[in-house]
Formats: C-alpha cells, sequence, structure tokens
C-alpha cells in the first residue's frame, strides 16, 4: 500500500518551508529600511511569524522524513536509497542525513535553531540580522523544493519527498505501478559507524553557525555600524571555530577506526573542503579580539568574515556539484544542483563583495603604524600565515575547477591534483603550522599591550631555555631525527610553554580569561601528536614469510602486507600474531562467533548453532539456538602475544554489500597509552567461488582407529544409522549412516560427520562433511561389514588465509587529548565573550 | 619604508610562490603513450592516466594477475586511445576491484611496466542504477 499522505504533506512543508522563509526575509527587510516605528514593529512582527512558520515547517520535513525512514515506506527513494529492514535503530538516524536532501535539512535545521536564538536576544540586530538569515533559508530550501518551473522545464531542487517510480527509471513500475520493494538497498556501511551518527549534526552545525558572524557583518555594513557587529558575533564566531574543528576532527577519528587507509588525515578534497574554512574562521577569530582590543584591522576582520562564509558555500558546491569527479575518492552524485548551487554561491559571493566595496572608503582604519611590540602585530602576522595556509590547500583543490571553467571558455585542459596528495600537502602545511605556532607562542609574551623591554627580554630567554630542554627529552625520548620534525617540535613545545606561562599568570587574576591559554596549549599537544603519529607511523607487517616475491619487479619492492594461514603463528612487529579464523557478530548480544559453529538458515540473517557458544568464558547461545546475526560482517580473529602473554585480540572486519557496490575493510586498532596498533584486512578469500580441493585420498578404518587429515591427527569415533537427515525423506527402504570423526586442531577439537546413504536399495549417496577453518573435507566413501572397517575420502585444501596490513601509530594520544583540551579552550573563551558587557 | 609595505610585499611574494610550486607539483591526466614520453625523457614524476579493465568479448575481465603470494597483482588497463598496457600494483588486490568500471591509475613506467603507487576505483554507484534488485 503506498502511503500517499505522509509524503505530500512532506512537500507541503517542504514548499511551507521555502515560501515563508521568502517572506520572512522581505518582512525582515521592509523593518530594517523602515523609518517609521509603528511601521517597523509591524514589520517585525511579520517576519518572526514568517521565520516561526519557517522553522516549524522545517521540523515538519524531519519528521515526515522520519516517519518514512522508520517505517520502511520503501515506495519513497529516499527510504529505499539509504535504509533497509534490518538496519538497527541508531543507525536509522544517520540515514536521514546519508543522502544530499537530508544533509540539506540538517543544515537548515541548525540555522533555523540559531536564527531563533538570535531573534530573541539581538534585538537590536533583529532586523537586518534575520533578512540575510532568512535569505539563506530560502536559498537551502530551493535545494529541496523538488518543484518543475512551468514553461521553463527546469528542476528546482530535489525533494526527499520523492517516489522510487518517478526517481528510477526500472521497467518493473511500467508493469505494476504500485510496485514496493521487500526492502531498500542499505546504509552504506562504511556510515555504519557511531561517528557517523554525531560527526555530520556537529559539522552542520559548524557551518551554520558561520552565518551568524557574516549575518551581523553584512548587517553592520547595511546599517553603517562598522564597529558594533564585533561584539554580538564574537562569541558565535568562538563556538563555531570550536564546533566546526570539532565536526573536523571527528571525521577524521571516524575515518580513523573505519577507512583503511591508514591515518585519520588523507588530504582528500572533502576534507580539505572544510579544513580551508575553519582555518580562515580561526584568523577571522583573532582579528576580531585584536578590533576588541585595540581598535586595529577591522577592514581585515570583515574581509575574513565574509570569506569563511563564501568558502563554506564554495566547499558545499565543490562537494556536492559532482565537479570533483574523479580527483575524490567519495563519490559524489549529482543531484542535478549544480546551477542552483553556483547561484548560492555567486550570489552572496557578490552581494557582499558589492556591499563591501561600497562601504570600503567608510570603514574606519588606525593610521597609526602597529608596534612590533604589541600583540596585535604578531596576531595579525599569525592571522595572514592562516590564510596562506589555506590558500595553499584551495589552490590545487580547486584544480578540476580550472579545467571546467577552461572548458567553457574552450581550452582543453588536462591537469590533476599532485599525484601524491598527503607528501605534497603535508610539506607545506607543516612549515606554515611551525609558522603559525612561532608566533603565537611569540605573541603571548605582549599579553598585556606594550611591555617594558628588559622584562620581556628575561621573560622571553626563561621561555626558551625550557622550550629547549623540553625540546631535547621529547627529540631523544621520541627519537627524532629528522630535521623537519624537529622544527615542528620546537614550535609545539614552544607555543605551549609560552601559554603555559601566560595560563598560569591569567589564572591568578582571573580563569574566565584563560580559554586562549588553554586553546594554544593543546594545539602545541596537536601538533607534536599529529608529527609522531603519522610522521613515525611504521609499518610493522613487513613481510618475512620468504615466499617468493614477484619475479618480474625483482625485490625492489618492500612488501607492507603480510599473508596469515588460520592457526599459524608469524612474527610481527615484536609480537606473535596468529590468524584465528572467521568470525560473524551476533545481532543482539556482544562478542563474536566462529563462522564454523554456526549452520545457515534460509534467512541470511538468522542462523543456527550447532554448539555451544562461547566468547570469552562466557556462554552467548546453546547448541541449536537460533539467532541473529548481521550477514554483512566478517570480523578475522587475529591474536597478537608477546611469549605466552596474550597482547591483544583484533577483530579487524570486511563488510560485503552488494547493493552499495562494495566490499570495504575497517581496522580493528589495539589502543596502547604510548602508541596504537592499527591493522586492517587488505585481501581475504573469495568466498564466492569453490574453493580447489586436492586429489582425494582414501583410507581405510576401524572404529577407534587413528589417521591424517590434512596434518591433523583424526579418530574415527563411531558410526550409526540415523532416520531423518534434514533436507531429505527417507522411506523405510532407504539406509543412512553417518560417522562421527574427531579432528584435533590447533586450538580447538572439530567433529565431521559425513552421510553414506542407500536409496531405493541399489542407489549410493555419499554427503561429505567439510571443516572450513582446518581446509578439510571428508567422505564416507564406503562400508566393508566383513572387516568392520570404514573407507574414508580425505581431501585437504589451502587453509583459510587472510592478509592484512598493520602499521604502529606513536603518540596519538596526543592528538586526541589535544582535540578535547581545544574544546575546553574555545569554550572558556566562549563563556567570557557571551558574558562580556562591552 | 613603512612596516606594513614590507609586510605587504612578502605576502605578494609568499602568494606567488605558492602558486608556482603548485602548478610545478600538479600532475595531469595523460594516456599510456603520453606516460611513456614522458619517462623515456626521463620525467619521473607521477600522473594519472584512467582506462578501463581489458575485457574478453564474453566481458570477463582478461589479464588480470595475481602474484603467488596475493600480496601484489598485475592486471590490463585501456586508456581513452584504446591502448593496453600492462599495470603493476604492489598492494593486494582490493576486493572491489573488478567490480569497478573505471580504474585511475597514478604512478609511472618502469621500463615497459606501468607501476602505480595508487589506484582510484570508480565502481558503479547505487545512484546511478536505474534498475532496482527487486525481490517480489
Amino acid at each position: 500500500m503506498f502511503h500517499y499522505f505522509i509524503g505530500n504533506l512532506g512537500h507541503l512543508f517542504v514548499i511551507t518551508t521555502f515560501v515563508t522563509a521568502v517572506i520572512a526575509s522581505f518582512c525582515y527587510w521592509k523593518a530594517t529600511v523602515t523609518t517609521d516605528l509603528t511601521a517597523r514593529q509591524n514589520w517585525i512582527k511579520n517576519g518572526r511569524t514568517g521565520f516561526l512558520v519557517h522553522s516549524v515547517a522545517l521540523l515538519g520535513i524531519c519528521v515526515a522524513l522520519f516517519i518514512i525512514i522508520y517505517n520502511h515506506y520503501f515506495e519513497y527513494h529516499y527510504a529505499y536509497a539509504h535504509s533497509s529492514i534490518h538496519l538497527p535503530i541508531h543507525y536509522i538516524v544517520s540515514c536521514f542525513w546519508n543522502g544530499q536532501e537530508g544533509s540539506f535539512l540538517l543544515w537548515m535545521f541548525w540555522q533555523a535553531a540559531l536564527g531563533i536564538v538570535l531573534m530573541f536576544t539581538q534585538r537590536t540586530w533583529e532586523g537586518p540580522v534575520m533578512t540575510i538569515f532568512s535569505l539563506v533559508q530560502a536559498f537551502l530550501a530551493s535545494m529541496i523544493l523538488g518543484v518543475v518551473i512551468p514553461g521553463l522545464s527546469i528542476n528546482l531542487g530535489s525533494s526527499p519527498f520523492i517516489l522510487l517510480r518517478d526517481a528510477l527509471a526500472d521497467p518493473i513500475f511500467k508493469i505494476q505501478p504500485d510496485f514496493i520493494p521487500a526492502d531498500g538497498s542499505g546504509l552504506n556501511p562504511l556510515l555504519q559507524n557511531y561517528w557517523m551518527v554525531i560527526h555530520p549534526p556537529t559539522l552542520f552545525l559548524g557551518f551554520a553557525l558561520t552565518l551568524v558572524p557574516f549575518s551581523f557583518c553584512m548587517a553592520g555594513l547595511w546599517q553603517k555600524k562598522y564597529s558594533e557587529w564585533i561584539k554580538p558575533a564574537l562569541p558565535w564566531t568562538l563556538l563555531g571555530g570550536g564546533i566546526l574543528g570539532l565536526g573536523i576532527l571527528m571525521g577524521g577519528i571516524w575515518a580513523y577506526e573505519t577507512l583503511s587507509f591508514g591515518g585519520y588525515w588523507n588530504w582528500d578534497p572533502v576534507e580539505n573542503a572544510v579544513y580551508v574554512p575553519w582555518l580562515i574562521l580561526i584568523a577571522s577569530l583573532h582579528t576580531m579580539i585584536t578590533y576588541k582590543n585595540s581598535k586595529s584591522a577591522l577592514a581585515f576582520s570583515m574581509i575574513l568574515v565574509i570569506g569563511v562564509f563564501i568558502l563554506i558555500l564554495y566547499s558545499t558546491f565543490l562537494t556536492r556539484s559532482g565537479i570533483l569527479g574523479d580527483a575524490s575518492v567519495h563519490s559524489f552524485t549529482d543531484l542535478g544542483l549544480s546551477g542552483q548551487l553556483l547561484v548560492y554561491l555567486l550570489f552572496f559571493t557578490v552581494a557582499a563583495i558589492v556591499l563591501l566595496v561600497m562601504r570600503w572608503k567608510e570603514i574606519p582604519s588606525t593610521d597609526k603604524e602597529i608596534s612590533t611590540y604589541s600583540r596585535e602585530f604578531w596576531i595579525f602576522l599569525g592571522a595572514t600565515t592562516l590564510c596562506f595556509m589555506g590558500f595553499q590547500v584551495l589552490l590545487p583543490t580547486s584544480i578540476p575547477v580550472y579545467n571546467k571553467l577552461l572548458e567553457i571558455v574552450g581550452v582543453s585542459s588536462n591537469a590533476a591534483p599532485p599525484a601524491n596528495q598527503i607528501e605534497f600537502y603535508s610539506r607545506f602545511q607543516l612549515w606554515f603550522a611551525v609558522v603559525v605556532a612561532l608566533l603565537s607562542g611569540t605573541g603571548q609574551f605582549f599579553w598585556w599591550k606594550t611591555r617594558d623591554k628588559t622584562k620581556l627580554k628575561q621573560e622571553l630567554i626563561s621561555s626558551l631555555l625550557i622550550t629547549l630542554v623540553f625540546f631535547v627529552i621529547i627529540i631523544l625520548v621520541g627519537e627524532v631525527r629528522n630535521p623537519v620534525y624537529m622544527a615542528l617540535v620546537l614550535a609545539g613545545v614552544y607555543i605551549i610553554t609560552s601559554n603555559v606561562k601566560v595560563l598560569i599568570s591569567v589564572w591568578k587574576v582571573n580563569p574566565k580569561l584563560s580559554g586562549g591559554a588553554i586553546a594554544h596549549i593543546s594545539i602545541g599537544l596537536m601538533l607534536i601528536g599529529i608529527m609522531f603519529s603519522s610522521g613515525y607511523s611504521k609499518v610493522v607487517s613487513l613481510n618475512n614469510t620468504g615466499l617468493l616475491l614477484n619475479k618480474e619487479m625483482g625485490t625492489e619492492f618492500n612488501r607492507d602486507n603480510l599473508l596469515l594461514f588460520v592457526n599459524e603463528t608469524r612474527t610481527m612487529g615484536g609480537y606473535d600474531i596468529e590468524f584465528l579464523g572467521e568470525r560473524v557478530e551476533p545481532r543482539n548480544k556482544t562478542g563474536y562467533v566462529k563462522r564454523g559453529d554456526i549452520e545457515p538458515t534460509n534467512d541470511p540473517f538468522k542462523v543456527v548453532a550447532t554448539r555451544d557458544i562461547l566468547f570469552k568464558g562466557e556462554r552467548l547461545y546453546n547448541a541449536k539456538d537460533t539467532f541473529e546475526i548481521y550477514p554483512e560482517n566478517t570480523f578475522y580473529e587475529i591474536q597478537l602475544r608477546k611469549g605466552e602473554k596474550i597482547a591483544a585480540t583484533l577483530f579487524p572486519r570486511i563488510q560485503l554489500n552488494p547493493s552499495m557496490g562494495g566490499i570495504l575493510p575497517s581496522p580493528d586498532i589495539k589502543r596502547g597509552v604510548v602508541s596504537d596498533l592499527y591493522t586492517h584486512v587488505s585481501s581475504s578469500m573469495n568466498r564466492e567461488s569453490e574453493p580447489e580441493w586436492g586429489n582425494m585420498e582414501e583410507v581405510k578404518v576401524k572404529i577407534g582407529q587413528q589417521f591424517f587429515v590434512n596434518d591433523y591427527v583424526s579418530v574415527l569415533e563411531q558410526v550409526e544409522r540415523i532416520t531423518t537427515l534434514p533436507g531429505i525423506v527417507l522411506t523405510d527402504d532407504d539406509v543412512a549412516v553417518r560417522a562421527k570423526i574427531r579432528i584435533e586442531g590447533e586450538h580447538d577439537t572439530y567433529y565431521a560427520e559425513p552421510v553414506f546413504l542407500i536409496r531405493n536399495r541399489s542407489e549410493v549417496g555419499r554427503i561429505g562433511f567439510e571443516i572450513g577453518e582446518l581446509g578439510v573435507k571428508i567422505t564416507l566413501l564406503n562400508i566393508h561389514p566383513d572387516t568392520n572397517e570404514f573407507s574414508l575420502g580425505l581431501n585437504g585444501r589451502q587453509k583459510d588465509w587472510v592478509i592484512i596490513k598493520a602499521m604502529e601509530k606513536p603518540y596519538i594520544n596526543l592528538l586526541w587529548i589535544g582535540t578535547g583540551l581545544l574544546m575546553v579552550g574555545f569554550g572558556v573563551a566562549m563563556m567570557r565573550r557571551f558574558n562580556e558587557k562591552v | 619604508m613603512k612596516k606594513s609595505h614590507i609586510i605587504g610585499l612578502l605576502v605578494i611574494a609568499a602568494a606567488i610562490a605558492i602558486i608556482i610550486t603548485t602548478a610545478g607539483d600538479a600532475s595531469s591526466y595523460v594516456s599510456f603513450d603520453e606516460a611513456y614520453k614522458m619517462a623515456t625523457v626521463g620525467n619521473k614524476g607521477s600522473i594519472h592516466v584512467v582506462g578501463e579493465l581489458k575485457k574478453d568479448p564474453a566481458g570477463n575481465i582478461s589479464g588480470l594477475e595475481n602474484s603467488p603470494d596475493n600480496l601484489s597483482f598485475s592486471f590490463l588497463l585501456v586508456d581513452d586511445n584504446k591502448k593496453e598496457q600492462k599495470v603493476y600494483y604492489n598492494e593486494p588486490m582490493p576486493p572491489d576491484f573488478t567490480r569497478s568500471e573505471k580504474v585511475v591509475v597514478i604512478g609511472s613506467y618502469r621500463g615497459n611496466i606501468f607501476v602505480a603507487d595508487k589506484i582510484l576505483l570508480k565502481c558503479p554507484s547505487k545512484y546511478q542504477e536505474q534498475k532496482l534488485n527487486a525481490k517480489v
């Protein structure tokens, strides 16, 4: 049955949000330009009503879309494309923003929430600020409008409420227009991770927060309140800096835990697209603080604040228009919104620049030369360096855009982004980071305006000495030999030392002022953490199997991957490492289940236990229990030992989701105080094709007699007549006999139970028994009643294997500690600015 | 000269330096023939080549060779000019390699073999799929 109502309601809400946003913007604009006080009050009232109705309708869209996903209404494309029946509840939430439409919704949702807060807290700024807010909301709402403009046949926006039959041109809809698929195609396995539940909302809140300073800045220019806008905008900028930074880092942690490229940052265009605005945002908040303190750098602040917002729009355009194409490992889909996104980008770029140019002459500036001994001077240099840092990333990231532009002019260009992104960007960004750290470390000495020069010298020298001591200790303990990395460590230690000094002196005065110092200390920690974890990331799975290397290529290649056969111990990175077999994950219990301990049923999500299932000594299931699993996921149990002691048991994962077109490996990480051991599967056995069995070996054994199969000690324990056989109906004339053979594996005892069958007194059937983990197949070939012997057919094959890659990430915890501390710093600074009176 | 002028000049110089180095480090999309020419004149830089896996008339991928220990593999890639080239990759075969529609190899020639440092796979995305995997 089609649930038309909810979709139509949702679409009605979509149209309402667009219309009300336009209305609210118009009313607020009228309120701003009207001089008559009563009229202004009325327009404000109308604007408020418009924006509130807009927000309610927006909430309505979210609820409607959630109902569709939650109830699995697969007649809707959004539910079909992004969810499935078996998806756990908490991931249903991530389905919501899995699609582009949903992520636009999330963005609008945050902006509406911020808009409402500003509406009730910023009475003097309400008119102009909300004009801009509503206008931005209108542009975003147009992205999900899903309306065809009559006459022009232009599709405006892509609605999340589109029916599957309208979205896909599948022939089945011609035959059966009311066809509803039984299940959806599911959520991309990579996104089935808890970080993906919280990372997108955080990032989009960060995006939304950049609109606040932008709106205040525009309002200031428009209303000729050139300096007053800084005060209300500053705390929001700080909040934005913290949230956007947190969102970016959450993405990094997600990548570290889920993707298998071996790190947390890949300099992929998608990452760059948010990294650049964040850098400029940080620059802008520094110049805004400078302005508050010394009335300098006002115009610079305006340019930066506008720049941040434009860059957010630009990054939206880059990542959603499909223009990145081959340049990114993330595959983006073109929803046909490129034109609309471009209009959105150009509208605000042009409007902001025109307004800025018109008012440029009137913006107050100081003619006073800034003193080298002032904090402002160093902040200014730091902000400029941050801009360069962003520029250096933005330039190559935009290469696909240049190609496109040249194509429009008629020139064919084949430029590609630098081949080794990580190496290319790191080489530059590292030095920028050094400069920024040195500048901000030095700037701290000019804390209370210009200081007495002799005292300054003393402080500087003592700081430098402390820095040197810690620098030498770190270099020696961490065995840093690379001069470039040394520079980074030095800069990191310097920024920490000088800010700890500031922190101590500020704390005595007023702890509420300590936000900046805390944030800078954490930057130093993060720099050192990044240097170690990335610069000294070491492949520990170097090949030591002694197997033949590729003859053609000679031996010039280091082999970074390790081939592990099941139950065979190898050495790696100071550990004994052993692959213990494939595991599956039960849906309702924590733990892992051996693949050999379960039997499949007709439902891929349900299996039957063939024996009692224990995990870490705890009984998960009894034999014959039926339970649910996640069939997409296979885990590879890998044990690391130091001597006899088990150091860690890792379960790197492979997810199979054919409808998503992917086989996706995710790492497992052994976390340590000093370093992480990061392991992922690079290749595994293909389970789809039949394995190649060796030639059958025939043995004749009696009950209780020992024999060898694939080098495992085995015993024929018993042979019994059976009356039932799963899947086969036995008549009274049939004879079925089952043998029970015990096989001693390395860690476990296995039983093989082949069956010998005589049907209708003449037809002989044999059902062999396979033990996948040992690579063994046993068939009961014949029974010799005269000698009490049984003929067994033994087949062996290559044992199960897996190829892994393992890396050591030293001192990565410094990065995470730094991240946490950075948030504390931003929080403290933000509270101070929110509570500030002047 | 005022300090702000000096800073201004430094800013411009730095910007130009960044543009020049970016231009110098930018790679390019080329065909195998061009890549080979570049290698013979001593240009060791990495380049991008876009192509498709070689398929026999029945649509099966041909020329795919795994190393005996499965730790590396080589394959035949046909570029846009229909030139066929053996590509070697020193990593295990990515699990979804054979499903990919288009392969971007980033690397350079060593002798007659193209050695890829990195492979980007363009897999058939579910969005482009206009067919349902319908189980009625």
